[in-house]
């Protein structure tokens, strides 16, 4: 253990947040452009060119605003809650490879925070713990809309991990590991990608994804028009920000994880066909990467300007009654079509 | 298989230096935003909201069994879905014997979730 | 190997805030806390998998059904069911019974020599399954039967049934 390769971490951990924070950042902008085409009317214009200003100055009235801690609230709890939030959000996407290796000065640098074993269940793991931050924030405000919405966000967030879970299933089998990284790795090219073997899996994994980021159509833990602000009507200043972000930070957290998962990640068609030396096809790959990020944070928008809000019941029954009996189904199909072919082929 | 070796404790350094950043740029944040702010408390503006109407009671009243349904069910189901990742991850080694081992067991599990579909423990009505 | 003494003062000081704190939320998040330092453990001993399922049933699934609990039970009550003498000294007989348990298990202990994993990949999960799905098989269907068990018995518990109309 060289002091050398816990600085490059740093470095790297560093430039992976502030990318994370900056872009969380103007996915608010990017969405209430996305909001202004999709209704044919221009968005926010007005801070800088293109309203290209407008997240610094959101981000900068959030700190001036005053912080209300309501007089019935568990004062320490109130402040844990978007903490937690944060937290957990800013560390998922510590196993995500964001790109080959470079090479700097006769090192190879991996464009990964850190290659677990288990990077799969690890980030199983943080969205599991994301819950906390809510459903705390919730309780701890002592108010009826919040702690309903605590409540629906929580089980909303639980009756999907399983979904998500059992979709996997299907595509560990077809991958045979859990790191990251090999997962990526084997996806070289473009028909190699998992989307081809699993679409299926795909399709119930996205669905869930949108449901643990709660963006609509699953958005019920805080729908204005029912529950005022959901778990957060309580909150004030930074404080309701840091909420806020942490749920544009998901939404580009699961972008990544999907593209990484399913999408090839970093991997673009004929990548090793072009006769680029290795740094410069791992620069295009973490842009190509990015650009495939970008596509499905937009995907979320646009399903947003699209789709109405599921009634609470139907959001269970979806969850529940289609989505876990779809992901077994999907389950034993991949097991007997591969062991079909394994054998016969 | 044999390539996944050589996973030592050290792979999970990064992780833990990851959520120091985290945790360090939470807790300024919150107690940037607390030093910055104004400060100005009435006590109207410290009681709950509840859509300008008079607060009746307190919030933290006992939630519906529904929820409680839910998390124990999600329990049970997650322990599955832990049990199927070492199945998965061996998958082709174990072939067939292994494909019908977890096919009982998932079988067994589908069995008690047909019981509590039939047993209506999901309806939202 | 200071690190893991120093992991598990963390472990044994949370696990006492746990009993200690009087606010049930608090003794929640310090079980996590708590299951989190347990995490950390796993992983100093290289059980990767055992780790991160540590990580997601303890502290991603247990604990949220324990928060469920406690807002399903009613705190803001002020007239906590008074503690009888008869709990007390119930109380009192168990905890002696787990501490002759302990103490009886501690002398039947004997010293080892410092562990040394004959293969460090034991806790990775592709060794994990392969012992899993062969030597184990019997326990690991059985347990299948454990949680079919268990979701009947919850249904049954919660759900009244419906009175015939």
């Amino acid at each position: 253990m060289e002091a050398i390769f816990i600085i490059e971490k740093l470095v790297l951990i560093v430039v992976v947040f502030v990318l994370t924070l900056v872009i969380a950042m103007y996915s608010t902008l990017a969405e209430r452009k996305v909001a202004g085409f999709m209704q044919d009317r221009k968005g926010p214009d007005r801070a800088g060119p293109f309203g290209i200003l407008q997240p610094l100055a959101d981000g900068g009235k959030f700190f001036f605003k005053e912080e209300i801690i309501p007089a019935g609230a568990h004062k320490g709890l109130f402040i844990a809650g978007p903490t937690i939030a944060i937290i957990t959000a800013c560390i998922s996407s510590a196993v995500i490879p964001w790109g080959q290796s470079l090479q700097i000065g006769g090192r190879t640098v991996e464009l990964q925070v850190a290659d677990v074993n288990v990077g799969v269940l690890y980030i199983f793991g943080v969205i599991a713990l994301g819950v906390y931050g809510i459903m705390l924030g919730g309780w701890a405000s002592n108010n009826k809309f919040s702690l309903m919405g605590a409540i629906r966000a929580a089980s909303q967030s639980i009756s999907y991990e399983v979904a998500m879970g059992l979709s996997i299933i299907a595509l560990l089998m077809v991958t045979q590991t859990l790191s990251l990284k090999e997962i990526v790795a084997q996806q070289e090219g473009f028909v190699n990608w998992n989307i081809w073997v699993q679409p299926l899996g795909f399709i119930i994994f996205m669905t869930c994804a949108f449901a643990e980021c709660n963006r609509v159509p699953f958005d019920l833990p805080e729908c204005e028009t029912e529950l005022v602000g959901g778990y957060h009507t309580e909150y004030s200043s930074m404080k309701l920000g840091l909420y806020m972000f942490s749920e544009y930070i998901n939404m580009f957290v699961s972008s990544a994880v999907m593209s990484t998962l399913y999408f090839g990640g970093y991997n673009f068609p004929f990548m090793y066909d072009l006769g680029l030396s290795q740094n410069w096809i791992t620069v295009i790959g973490v842009l190509v990467f990015f650009l495939k990020i970008f596509a499905f944070i937009f995907f979320f928008m646009w399903i947003r300007w699209t789709l109405p809000r599921f009634r609470y019941d139907q959001l269970m029954n979806l969850g529940w009654k289609i989505l876990i009996p779809l992901a077994i189904a999907n389950i034993v199909l991949t097991g007997v079509i591969t062991l079909i072919k394994d054998t016969y082929w | 298989m044999e390539a996944a070796t050589n996973s030592t404790p050290v792979d999970y350094l990064p992780i833990l230096l990851q959520m120091l950043v985290a945790v360090g740029f939470g807790v300024t944040t919150i107690i940037g935003t607390h030093l910055i702010g104004p400060k100005l408390r009435t006590e109207n503006k410290l009681s709950s909201f509840e859509s300008g109407i008079e607060v009746i009671g307190n919030a933290r009243q006992p939630v519906s069994i529904k929820y409680f349904m839910v998390a124990i069910l999600f329990v049970i189901f997650d322990v599955e879905v832990i049990f199927m990742y070492p199945w998965a991850v061996n998958f082709r080694s174990l072939g067939m014997e292994g494909l019908i081992e977890m096919f009982i067991f998932m079988g067994l599990l589908l069995l008690g979730f047909i019981y509590v579909i039939k047993k209506r423990a999901l309806e939202w009505d | 190997m200071s690190l893991f003494y120093f992991v598990a003062f963390l472990s044994i000081f949370f696990s006492l805030m746990v009993i200690i704190t009087k606010n049930p939320v608090h003794s929640v998040l310090y079980l996590v806390i708590t299951f989190f330092t347990f995490t950390v453990h796993y992983v100093l001993l290289n059980a990767q998998f055992l780790a991160v399922v540590n990580f997601i049933v303890y502290m991603g699934a247990i604990m949220v059904l324990f928060l469920f609990v406690l807002m399903l039970l009613n705190l803001n009550k002020e007239t906590e069911p008074m503690k009888s003498v008869l709990i007390k000294v119930i109380g009192a007989v168990a905890g002696m019974c787990l501490l002759v348990t302990v103490a009886g298990s501690i002398r039947a202990m004997e010293v080892s020599d410092p562990l040394i994993l004959k293969n460090p990949d034991i806790g990775l999960v592709s060794s994990l399954g392969k012992v899993l799905f062969n030597e184990f098989l019997l326990p690991f269907e059985i347990s299948s039967l454990l949680l079919l068990t268990a979701m009947v018995g919850a249904v049954l518990l919660a759900k009244k049934e419906q009175k015939s109309i």
